[in-house]
């Protein structure tokens, strides 16, 4: 449910390290909290996001949420096929359903960020 | 589990659009108890509702129910309510949850003369049981010919798995179904019997979400969101429903006097062109100007757009015209669109 290798965000994000670039979406518990996800806004490539500042909106039927960025850097690549199919989202959030890669600015903010353990403990879920 | 009008309810059970698909393709049982029940009894029932009700209850016979909104005095919409009639001198209202103890005063207060009137919301349940394989589950568990009730007409003492109810034939989602009255010490058992009936048919539990979006596709109206007392029947597209020629009731003089002279605003149907969600409240452009204001608004399952209902000025009403929502500082790009968003075949039901 929550991968040992990522990181997470109190505002249930994740991030993985890929070489010199973070890949970011957002967790199980965030989509299940949602559910039926029906859009998603992204930015665009080239622009910048900023540390727990919002990058985006994942909407479902129920709500919106805002989606704050994990990392500080600059959008390298977004995910066109979720912006086209979002319903992923509930089925494969840690997958198919990344929503942007960032080429980070600062490392040093991972350390804020949570490990799986941690992140579990924040949404109240015990380790399986 | 969501608080609505002093209630318990549930949003879903396995997911909005599962819910909403299984009610459009085969079956969905809502538990919709949180609706009022008022009965009235006597000579003056009749009347009393006549006057207070802008459709005209004299077309309808007993075992007949009538859909009509009630107002005020202005033409604003007090509630929109179900009228059936169980007899003569016996009548019952059912009427939206967070409206019940409003109307229930303005009854009483508009009462004279002889009628009983009688707050039953608290001990009576409402199972909505709805889709095209409605009927055949509901036969599985009554010896009642229930599919010879006809659209709007309704039958009392039905036996619902070995349960007294009344039985209509009526329902808020766009497709054929039951809505089942019955004492609420008998909920549980009737609810769980027709779940394991419904099992081989594919039946769901669904709640208040998939209401929503079921309702918002068939063009049904929800009292609070797309009118309240500061809109009357004619602007919200109810027109149908007031009957001019029956005789004075309250709000007749107001409403003539807006159909002489026109309508300030229309509510209409629009889809959008992405798939973000108008919300209530969020404003409606033309050309960068504002010119109305979304009242509903969802992603639609089966139609597979972003939908909506909202006030636009008259001269912007008409299918085919452009509009836009503003959602959250973006201009969305759709179109007015003929309502309902969802038509079911009618072979289906």
């Amino acid at each position: 449910m929550y991968p040992k290798e990522l990181r997470y965000s109190k505002e249930h994000e994740w991030v993985k390290l890929e070489g010199g670039r973070a890949r970011v979406g957002i967790t199980k518990f965030a989509a299940d909290r949602l559910s039926d996800v029906v859009y998603v806004e992204l930015p665009k490539v080239g622009s910048e996001v900023a540390f727990m500042q919002p990058f985006g909106v994942v909407e479902s039927v129920k709500a919106v949420s805002d989606l704050y960025a994990p990392l500080s850097g600059k959008v390298v690549e977004i995910n066109q096929a979720l912006v086209e199919k979002p319903e992923v989202i509930n089925t494969d959030p840690y997958g198919a359903a990344w929503m942007i890669i960032v080429e980070p600015r600062d490392l040093k903010e991972l350390a804020q960020l949570l490990d799986a353990g941690a992140y579990m403990a924040l949404v109240g879920e015990r380790p399986s | 589990m969501v608080p609505f009008g002093g209630w318990e309810m549930p949003v879903q059970y396995s997911g909005i659009m599962e819910e909403h698909r299984a009610v459009r393709a085969r079956a969905g049982l809502f538990d919709v108890s949180h609706m009022g029940e008022v009965d009235l009894a006597g000579p003056g029932a009749g009347p009393l509702v006549q006057r207070l009700v802008t459709n005209d209850l004299s077309r309808r016979a007993a075992g007949q129910a009538l859909y009509t909104p009630m107002c005020t005095p202005d033409g604003g919409i007090i509630d929109d309510l179900l009228v059936y009639r169980l007899g003569d001198e016996r009548l019952m209202l059912v009427l939206n949850a967070a409206n019940t103890a409003e109307d229930l005063a303005w009854i009483r207060g508009h009462a004279h003369g002889d009628v009983q009137i009688s707050d039953r919301s608290a001990e009576t349940a409402l199972l909505a049981l709805q889709g095209p394989r409605a009927q055949a589950i509901l036969e599985r568990l009554t010896p009642a010919p229930v599919g010879t009730i006809r659209y709007y007409w309704f039958r009392e003492g039905v036996e619902v798995a070995g349960r007294r109810a009344l039985v209509s034939r009526t329902g808020y989602t766009g497709e054929d179904g039951f809505e089942i009255y019955l004492d609420g010490r008998h909920a549980v058992h009737v609810w769980d019997a027709i779940l394991e009936a419904g099992k081989p048919a594919g039946i769901l539990p669904a709640g208040l979400g998939a209401r929503d979006t079921l309702r918002l596709e068939a063009g049904l109206l929800l009292h609070g969101n797309d009118m309240d007392k500061s809109t009357t029947p004619l602007e919200v597209g109810l027109g149908w429903t007031v009957k001019l020629d029956k005789g004075d009731f309250v709000g007749a003089q107001a409403l003539e006097r807006q159909k002489r002279e026109g309508l300030p605003r229309r509510l209409v149907g629009f889809v959008l062109r992405e798939r973000a969600i108008a919300r209530h409240g969020f404003p409606i452009r033309e050309d960068g100007a504002t010119i109305g204001v979304v009242t509903s608004g969802s992603f639609g399952p089966t139609v597979g757009n972003s939908i909506g209902l909202g006030f636009v000025p008259p001269e912007h009403a008409e299918p085919g015209r452009r509009i836009a929502v503003e959602v959250r500082g973006r201009a969305v790009g759709g179109t007015v669109a003929r309502l309902p968003f969802y038509k079911r075949d009618a072979e289906a039901g």
